[in-house]
C-alpha cells in the first residue's frame, strides 16, 4: 500500500529532515507517527502527498512512485490521498457542502452523485444540518470534521493527517478520533501524525516514531515513548 | 473538460463575485473610470482626425492658364498634368465657371461682382487635386513649370500651416489615447490583483485537494472577463448619450459650416464593441497574470 524505500530528503537551506527512511505501511493499518518537533514528521507526511518531493529514495503510493511523478500528475495523485490537516485548511468562502463538494468537482463528477455523495459523508461527520454554514460559522472540532469528509469523500484507499487534533481541546480531539476509527474501520489506510500522548496510549495501534530524520521505534501495539 | 465541469466554473465564478462584493465593486469602478476616459478621448481623437481630412481634402490647386492659349489645346493640356506623379484628378474650370463660384461663395457681397459677367477678369484654370492632400506643395511647384500655366494658387503658406497643424493635432491625440490605455491596464490589472492576492491560501488548499492548474484557472478566467466587461457597460451607456447629444448641437448649430462630426453609426457601436473587448482583455490578462503566481505549489 504505502511503501518507503531509502527516502531521503535535504532542504535547500542544507536542514537533513530525512536521512534513510524504509517503511511498509500494509492496506487497512492505522499507523501513528510520533517524534519530537523538527525529528522529520512533517517532513515525512509531507512527502506523502507529494508536498515535499524526496531527494532520494522511492515513495511508492497507490502503485505510483511519488518520487517520479510528474509536476502534471501531481493533482491525480493528490486525488487518491485524503489530506488533514492541524489548521484544517478548508476554503473560507464555501459553504461546508461546497467544501466537501469541491473534492469531487476536481474529478468531474456527476451533480446527482456529488449531491449523495457529500450528504453521505457529511452525515457521517454528523454535519449534515450545519452544510449551509461557512466555516468561520464553526467550531474548530466542526471545521475539522468538515476537512475529514472532504478527506474521504471520494473514497481515497489512504488517508494522510497532520496533527489532526493540534488546535483541539481533548474532549473533541476524542470525537475526531472517532471519526478516524470509523474510516479505518471502513478499509482505509489512515497514517496520522500526533502530538497527542493520551490517544496513542489508549487508542493502541502501530507507531512508528522518528527522530533525527530516522524511524528509532515500529511497533505494532506501541505507545506514545515521550514524556510531553 | 466535460460540459457540466464548465458550467460549474461559471456558476462558481459568479458566485465568487456575489461573495466578494466589494472586490468585484472595486474592480468593475477601475475598468468603468479607466474606460471612460479612454473612450472620450477616442471618440475625440476620432473626431479631429475626420475634421482634419475634411479640411485637408478641400486643398487643392488652382492652374491659372495663359490668356493666349487656344480652348482647343486644353484637352491635352489636361492630359499632361494628370501624368504628373501623385495627382488625383483634374478637373477643368473655365473663367465663367469660375466667376459663379466666386459670386456664390461671397454670398450677400457676392451680388456686386455680378456686373463683372461681361468683363470676366478671371482666367480658366485647372483644378488639381493630389493623391495626398501633403503633396499639394510638390505638385504645385510642378504644375507651375508648365508653359501653359501662367499662375498656381493652392493657399500657399495656409496650407503648410494647416498640415502643421492637423498633424499636431493627431499626434497628440494618438500619444494621450495610448499613455491612457496603459495606465488603464496598470490601475485594473493591480485593482484585480489586489482580490486575488487575498485567495492565494484558497489556490493553495485547492491544488491540496486535487485541483489542477487548470480547474483553479477557469473561474478566475470567468470572473476577470465578466468583472471587465462589466466595467464597459457605464462608459458605453455615457459616450452613446452623451455623443449622440453633442452631435445633434453640433449639426444643428454649425452643420451650415464646413465641420462635420463622425456619424452616430458606425462610430459609437463601434466604440461600444472596442470597449468590452479592451476590458475583457484587460480583465482576464490581470486575473490570469495573478493566479499563475500562485500556481506553483
Amino acid at each position: 500500500m504505502i511503501e518507503m524505500v531509502d527516502v531521503w530528503k535535504t532542504y535547500p537551506n542544507g536542514v537533513m529532515a530525512l536521512n534513510g527512511i524504509d517503511v511498509y505501511i500494509e492496506k487497512g493499518e492505522f499507523v501513528y507517527v510520533v517524534g519530537p518537533s523538527g525529528a522529520g514528521k512533517s517532513t515525512f507526511i509531507k512527502c506523502m502527498y507529494r508536498e515535499e518531493k524526496p531527494t532520494q529514495g522511492s515513495i511508492i503510493i497507490n502503485g505510483t512512485n511519488l518520487a517520479k511523478v510528474k509536476e502534471r500528475q501531481i493533482p491525480k495523485v493528490r486525488r487518491k490521498i485524503g489530506v488533514i490537516f492541524q489548521d484544517f485548511k478548508l476554503l473560507p468562502r464555501l459553504t461546508v457542502y461546497e467544501n466537501v463538494a469541491f473534492a469531487l468537482e476536481v474529478i468531474e463528477e456527476s451533480p446527482k452523485v456529488i449531491r449523495e455523495r457529500v450528504m453521505e459523508v457529511l452525515d457521517l461527520v454528523k454535519l449534515k444540518n450545519k452544510a449551509r454554514m461557512f466555516p468561520d460559522e464553526l467550531s474548530g472540532g466542526e471545521q475539522q470534521r468538515v476537512s475529514i469528509a472532504r478527506s474521504i469523500v471520494n473514497h481515497p484507499p489512504v488517508v494522510i493527517a497532520d496533527e489532526p487534533t493540534g488546535n483541539l481541546d481533548p474532549e473533541t480531539a476524542w470525537e475526531i478520533m472517532d471519526i478516524f476509527k470509523e474510516i479505518n474501520a471502513r478499509g482505509t489506510t489512515v497514517v496520522m501524525a500526533t502530538h497527542n500522548k493520551e490517544i496513542v496510549n489508549t487508542i493502541t495501534k502501530r507507531v512508528i516514531a522518528i527522530e533525527g530524520g530516522r524511524i528509532v521505534r515500529d511497533e505494532a501495539k506501541g505507545d506514545y515513548g515521550y514524556e510531553d | 473538460m466535460k460540459i457540466r465541469t464548465l458550467k460549474r466554473h461559471f456558476v462558481e465564478a459568479f458566485k465568487s463575485m456575489g461573495r466578494n462584493g466589494w472586490m468585484s465593486f472595486a474592480s468593475i469602478s477601475a475598468v468603468t473610470v479607466t474606460l471612460l476616459l479612454v473612450s472620450v478621448f477616442l471618440a475625440i481623437l476620432l473626431n479631429i482626425n475626420y475634421i482634419a481630412s475634411q479640411i485637408e481634402d478641400d486643398v487643392q490647386i488652382r492652374a491659372y492658364i495663359e490668356r493666349t492659349e487656344k480652348p482647343e489645346r486644353y484637352d491635352a493640356y489636361k492630359q499632361e498634368l494628370e501624368k504628373l506623379g501623385k495627382v488625383k484628378t483634374v478637373e477643368y474650370q473655365s473663367k465663367e465657371e469660375g466667376l459663379d463660384e466666386l459670386i456664390e461663395s461671397l454670398g450677400d457681397e457676392g451680388e456686386a461682382f455680378s456686373s463683372l459677367k461681361n468683363e470676366n477678369p478671371l482666367r480658366d484654370a485647372f483644378i488639381i487635386y493630389t493623391e495626398k492632400p501633403q503633396d499639394t506643395a510638390a505638385v504645385a511647384k510642378e504644375v507651375e513649370k508648365f508653359k501653359f500655366v501662367n499662375k498656381v494658387e493652392y493657399g500657399q503658406g495656409t496650407v503648410e500651416k494647416l498640415f502643421k497643424v492637423t498633424d499636431v493635432a493627431r499626434n497628440v491625440g494618438i500619444v494621450l489615447v495610448l499613455g491612457l490605455v496603459f495606465t488603464a491596464m496598470f490601475l485594473i490589472s493591480n485593482t484585480i490583483k489586489l482580490t486575488i492576492v487575498t485567495r492565494r491560501r484558497e489556490i493553495e488548499i485547492m491544488k491540496l485537494v486535487g485541483a489542477t492548474n487548470g480547474f483553479i484557472r477557469w473561474p478566475f478566467f470567468i470572473e476577470g472577463f465578466a468583472l471587465g466587461v462589466a466595467g464597459a457597460i457605464l462608459p458605453i451607456v455615457v459616450i452613446t448619450v452623451g455623443y449622440q447629444a453633442i452631435f445633434d448641437i453640433v449639426n444643428q448649430k454649425l452643420g451650415t459650416v464646413f465641420i462635420e462630426l463622425l456619424p452616430v453609426t458606425p462610430l459609437i457601436p463601434q466604440l461600444a464593441l472596442l470597449m468590452i473587448l479592451i476590458g475583457g482583455v484587460i480583465g482576464v490578462w490581470g486575473s490570469l497574470t495573478s493566479v499563475r503566481k500562485f500556481l506553483k505549489i
